[in-house]
């Protein structure tokens, strides 16, 4: 009998693991005491899911690509500058933004947990968190880097920003090549997440969209 | 505390293996615990340098071996306990005991839930001391080695660098993790050259800044050329 036999969606799940059974038991304790709201629990888990993430931080650097007056108050005020388009709040309380140029390199890391400007960037990847970034970014960005396939050169000087404190970090990458005639939101298109935490640079236009 | 989570600067941890379209959760328990954390947050009964410590205390090797969320998870459980909301028993046998009393109403409601993501919680603080330092400034980090939390990393002790800018006073976690107050201070950007940090083989005009409380630092009167 091959596999495809019975195919109907649950024959081939593996059980809940004993963390997924811990946590629903830990769930129904925590609802049945009157200390969480199952639904607030969803409401979390949607606005994490679905309504915060790199979009909005997609957003805030296209603004500042277009706009020299709005880079110039990102640059002063990062907090008030990304609040003028709506977001802010838990994990994105006092930003700091910081601007790459030919110059400039500059990467967000957090070597002793996990901070990350969540209003902007929504949650870190596994990546952000794991001990082969949080150890090796401060002590070698430019090999770190490398395994994005990013490499500097030599030249550049790097500026790591271990975000020891309640200050988040947004890097607003350089404005690719051949992009001068894109709409902000085409732009908003080339604006990555990585790019935005300084492992990658912002994705170059498709050809057809070159200028 | 010197503990396994204060990484930078460590060898021999692998490879960084970032993940194409990578989900937000990887499995719905994740999810589940990333939600449950949060809404006991709003319970206000630990704050988030207490958080952080909490997970700091995880034994190394079951810091290294547990999944991001895993800890999460352990750390909640422990500041649970430490504060009277469940008990051990309860969380092993998953049933309410007969001696506690059901809250009327959880702290965070679904209804409540865009405004606490959306205000957030700012940790800044305004304060009658003036700043000890000024943008330009050297200076130099102290030696220090609290058994409790602290937001000064190993790499960065006993080393000279400069004040970048100034932002103003923030609680101060190491005091606030303990639930010993808040006792906010200035906090500083610092800049360190790589070189101070790491030595020769550290590219000459890379750095490194690192936000840090007033108390962490000392002026210096050597001028740092690097920095």
């Amino acid at each position: 009998m091959s596999d495809h036999d019975h195919d109907d969606g649950d024959h081939h799940q593996a059980p809940p693991s004993d963390l997924a059974l811990r946590v629903a038991a830990l769930e129904s304790l925590l609802v049945e005491k009157g200390l969480v709201d199952a639904a607030a629990l969803d409401a979390l888990v949607d606005t994490y899911e679905h309504r915060i993430g790199p979009r909005n931080g997609a957003k805030v650097v296209a603004r500042a690509w277009i706009d020299p007056a709005y880079k110039t108050r990102l640059l002063t005020d990062a907090t008030a500058a990304i609040a003028e388009l709506g977001f802010g709040g838990l994990q994105g309380e006092h930003m700091v933004a910081v601007e790459n140029t030919p110059e400039v390199h500059n990467l967000v890391v957090c070597t002793l947990c996990s901070c990350y400007p969540l209003p902007i960037l929504g949650l870190p990847p596994v990546w952000y968190k794991s001990a082969p970034y949080r150890s090796r970014a401060v002590l070698d960005p430019r090999g770190a880097l490398q395994e994005f396939g990013l490499t500097l050169a030599p030249e550049t000087e790097i500026r790591v920003w271990d975000s020891t404190a309640e200050i988040r970090y947004l890097v607003v990458p350089e404005r690719p090549a051949g992009t001068e005639h894109l709409s902000e939101d085409r732009l908003a298109e080339l604006v990555t997440r990585d790019s935005m935490i300084g492992v990658a640079r912002a994705t170059p236009p498709r050809p057809q969209d070159r200028a | 505390m010197n503990g396994v989570h204060d990484m930078g600067g460590m060898h021999g941890m692998g490879p960084i293996q970032p993940e194409d379209d990578e989900p937000v959760f990887h499995a719905r328990w994740e999810a589940r615990a990333f939600a449950i954390v949060r809404a006991m947050n709003a319970w206000g009964k630990w704050n988030i340098d207490a958080s952080r410590h909490q997970r700091e205390l995880i034994a190394p090797a079951e810091y290294l071996r547990m999944s991001y969320y895993e800890k999460w998870l352990a750390g909640l459980l422990e500041l649970m306990v430490k504060k009277d909301l469940v008990t051990r028993e309860e969380i092993a046998t998953g049933r309410v005991s007969s001696t506690t009393r059901p809250q009327a109403q959880p702290a965070l409601t679904a209804a409540k839930v865009a405004s606490f993501t959306g205000k957030g919680s700012p940790a800044n603080r305004v304060i009658q001391a003036p700043p000890a330092f000024q943008p330009g400034d050297a200076i130099r980090t102290r030696n220090i080695n609290p058994l409790g939390h602290t937001r000064l990393p190993r790499y960065a002790r006993a080393k000279q660098g400069v004040i970048d800018r100034a932002h103003g006073a923030f609680v101060f976690p190491d005091t606030n993790a303990a639930f010993q107050g808040e006792n906010p201070q200035h906090l500083y950007s610092v800049r360190f050259s790589a070189r101070e940090l790491w030595g020769e083989q550290a590219a000459a005009r890379d750095c490194v800044y690192l936000d840090l409380w007033e108390s962490y630092l000392e002026p210096c009167a050597t001028h740092n050329n690097t920095g």
